[in-house]
């Protein structure tokens, strides 16, 4: 494959879809499929062939606002219809040049505006079992750009340049650890890519490796290219078979038109990746852990360092990134790091895409430039709190994460500020809770979550969640007492200072953060015997005590 | 030293030439032993002391580290499944959304803990860490099929419909 080759197909597929007068785009991502995406798919392909006029129906990855599915998108007059069901197929082909199909049209105008969409440039628009729909959309252009016109030094260069920081959640930039393992001595190295996306209530790593997944193996063979790496590992979480499946054909088609295997672009770089997968343990979303997994072993974390950098895979050096880094990188390389580096914050570049759930009028994906408001992100893009209930909380980060209140929304989103307000950043999971939720509840909720999900090498870990559970459990139920929320201050600070790993150090955070911010709900537990979100069922009434 | 013979399959059963498959796309090496024991649970449903043993053997992996591999992950199961699998997913978005009420309703009607099968045989309930379904929140999956903005009466009709089967 040469660069002229890949403009041939992205011609010729362009030329393909120039013959058609309108084309159906119908989001099949695990929420849509969930409405009946399917069946419309194959009623608007029934009702296209029925009719006049020259449609392509396509299915496409995840468009973003999930709540308003089943979505069709139509092309090129870009009309979103908004719940569509098989039975609206032929009013909606039957409508293509006139008006409007009436009670399906919906205006997100507010949701999309303040988006930009890097990482998802392609949602909605390509088939992800189509390569040729990604290479007319300048896919692997970066790559073959790469091997046939830059050094590796240069690649990370321009990687370190864009200030790209991972995604995983702990932000680490991106270009510093590339040029460490290009460093690192030795002939074989290794390329992982971490889609563990382990985080409940966090779906953009799924949605990237099902909606576009050659995006994600482009930017693993640049990654190997600029770290002099031949063998790539995605790590993929059992939960996801359709992401499993799709990057199986992704791999398989990267592959017959030469751009994974042996002498990529008649160069001597060769590259090929493999998919693992996951068995159901969140503690293999920690580096150290997924090696272990990979290798066929229990996904326990060991020690830092030495770095996966050093030694990493079978004892070799290793760069790890997580999905949506690596899902970044073809951009980078197409436009430029300035480019890149021109979004964002000071500190913070370019842009996140956020899984928004919970009590929010619009969930789904959203893709924002960092250093954006949350409040824009929660009122504007999410539509704010349905009617009737008041915004609380906002939890990002997962179990390592911690809740927001609402005095905090006016915080641009960086890995700086929400550290500092004792959240994470995190993988991008969002999810907004309204005075419905009880804040003692919701951290007894990760806390559970962290000591089942605890390996149980560490003491600090295994034995302090269980005991944080405990006393979580006493609290919420009413028959904690003041000593009890002492000790668990304690606890927290101890499990956070001397577990091995990120899975016991951040355990205390969803704690940590709603003491901080509703502290007042703990003592009314305690105190008063009460849930003010009536969520609680308490062993002991007011009266009783009183 | 002598060449290594893998062991013979543990029955007539074409299954089991699946699993051997698996293992010799990998070329028997120890790093395989995940990616077995899911073809294993693909295949039969759940994993059983013979089937342990017999991917330990292959691969050459000692028989505690795979026994301690089936039990660290929570995707392997030692006891077969019953014929339907009610799944409840458990994840922040769908406990915010009143996820507990869907498991105490399936506990109800089932007269199980989840991760139990009914005494008949006919309906496993299980509990998700999130399937990334999270916008259309609870989410159950019915023998695998996601089912979105779930509610104890449509959970309820489902297991009343698998009963009529």
């Amino acid at each position: 494959m040469t660069i002229e080759e890949l403009e041939q197909i992205a011609l010729s597929v362009r030329q393909e879809n120039a013959k058609y007068d309108y084309e159906l785009n119908v989001c099949m991502d695990l929420a849509c499929a969930s409405q009946g995406a399917e069946k419309l798919k194959d009623a608007l392909v029934k009702a296209a062939e029925a009719g006049a006029k020259r449609v392509l129906v396509r299915r496409t990855g995840c468009m973003g606002p999930c709540s308003h599915g089943p979505l069709v998108r139509i092309d090129p007059d870009e009309t979103l219809y908004s719940r569509v069901q098989a039975e609206d197929a032929y009013r909606i082909v039957a409508s293509l040049g006139g008006a409007l199909a009436a009670g399906l049209e919906c205006d997100l105008h507010e949701h999309f505006d303040s988006q930009v969409r890097v990482v998802l440039e392609n949602a909605g628009y390509i088939d992800p079992e189509k390569i040729d729909d990604y290479i007319a959309r300048d896919g692997y252009k970066a790559l073959l750009t790469v091997l046939t016109e830059m050094t590796p030094n240069g690649v990370t260069h321009r990687i370190t340049e864009s200030g790209l920081r991972g995604r995983g959640g702990g932000g680490y930039p991106t270009g510093l650890k590339w040029g460490t393992v290009a460093k690192a001595a030795g002939n074989q190295k290794y390329v992982v890519c971490n889609g563990d996306e382990g985080d409940p209530g966090a779906f953009m790593d799924r949605s990237v490796m099902e909606g576009d997944p050659h995006r994600v193996i482009e930017g693993m063979a640049i990654a190997a290219y600029a770290v002099g790496a031949n063998k790539g590992f995605i790590y993929v979480r059992a939960e996801y078979p359709v992401a499993v499946s799709r990057l199986t054909t992704a791999i398989r088609e990267a592959r017959r038109r030469g751009l994974l295997g042996n002498n990529i672009c008649n160069t001597v770089f060769n590259f090929d990746v493999e998919i693992r997968l996951g068995a159901g343990a969140f503690v293999c979303g920690e580096e150290t852990a997924l090696i272990a997994s990979i290798e066929g072993k229990r996904g326990t974390p060991r020690t830092r360092p030495p770095y996966p950098a050093a030694s990493g895979l079978w004892g070799k050096p290793t760069l790890i990134n997580n999905v949506e880094t690596f899902a970044n990188i073809a951009p980078i390389v197409r436009n430029g790091g300035k480019w890149f580096h021109d979004m964002g914050s000071e500190r913070s570049k370019g842009t996140k895409v956020f899984a928004l759930t919970g009590k929010i009028a619009n969930t789904g994906l959203v893709e924002v430039p960092m250093g954006i408001k949350l409040r824009e992100i929660i009122e504007k893009i999410g539509g704010g709190v349905p009617e009737g209930h008041t915004f609380k909380a906002v939890q990002t980060g997962g179990p390592s994460g911690g809740c927001i209140p609402a005095e905090m929304l006016d915080v641009g989103v960086s890995y700086d500020a929400l550290l500092k307000m004792g959240s994470i950043m995190g993988s991008g999971g969002m999810i907004v809770m309204d005075d419905t939720s009880c804040m003692v509840n919701v951290a007894r909720f990760f806390v559970e979550f962290c000591m089942t999900e605890s390996c149980g090498k560490c003491i600090p870990c295994r034995a302090g969640t269980a005991q944080m559970h405990t006393l979580l459990t006493k609290i919420s139920n009413g028959t904690g007492t003041l000593e009890d929320l002492e000790l668990l201050e304690d606890l927290c600070s101890t499990v956070k200072e001397a577990s091995l790993c990120g899975l016991g150090q951040t355990a205390p955070n969803p704690v940590l953060s709603t003491l901080k911010y509703f502290r007042h709900e703990y003592i009314e537990h305690i105190i008063e015997k009460r849930c003010r979100a009536g969520v609680c069922a308490m062993e002991i009434s007011a009266e009783v005590t009183a | 030293m002598a060449a290594f013979i893998p062991p013979p399959l543990p029955s007539e059963d074409k299954r089991w030439k699946i699993v051997n498959g698996t293992m010799r796309k990998n070329g028997f090496a120890r790093h395989a032993l995940i990616e077995t024991l899911h073809t294993v649970q693909s295949s039969f449903g759940y994993l059983d002391d013979d089937a342990i043993r017999f991917v330990a053997q292959s691969l050459r992996v000692p028989l505690s580290q795979a026994y301690g591999v089936v039990t660290f992950y929570h995707h392997f199961s030692l006891k077969p499944p019953g014929r339907h699998t009610l799944t409840v997913c458990a994840g922040t978005a769908c406990y915010i959304k009143g996820a507990d009420k869907l498991i105490a309703a399936a506990e109800e009607r089932l007269g199980i803990a989840p991760g139990k099968t009914t005494a008949d045989g006919e309906v496993s309930l299980m509990m998700a860490r999130c399937v990334g379904a999270c916008s259309r929140a609870p989410v159950a999956l019915c023998d695998g099929e996601v089912h979105g903005e779930m509610t104890c009466r449509h959970l309820c009709e489902q297991l009343e419909r698998w009963k009529a089967q």
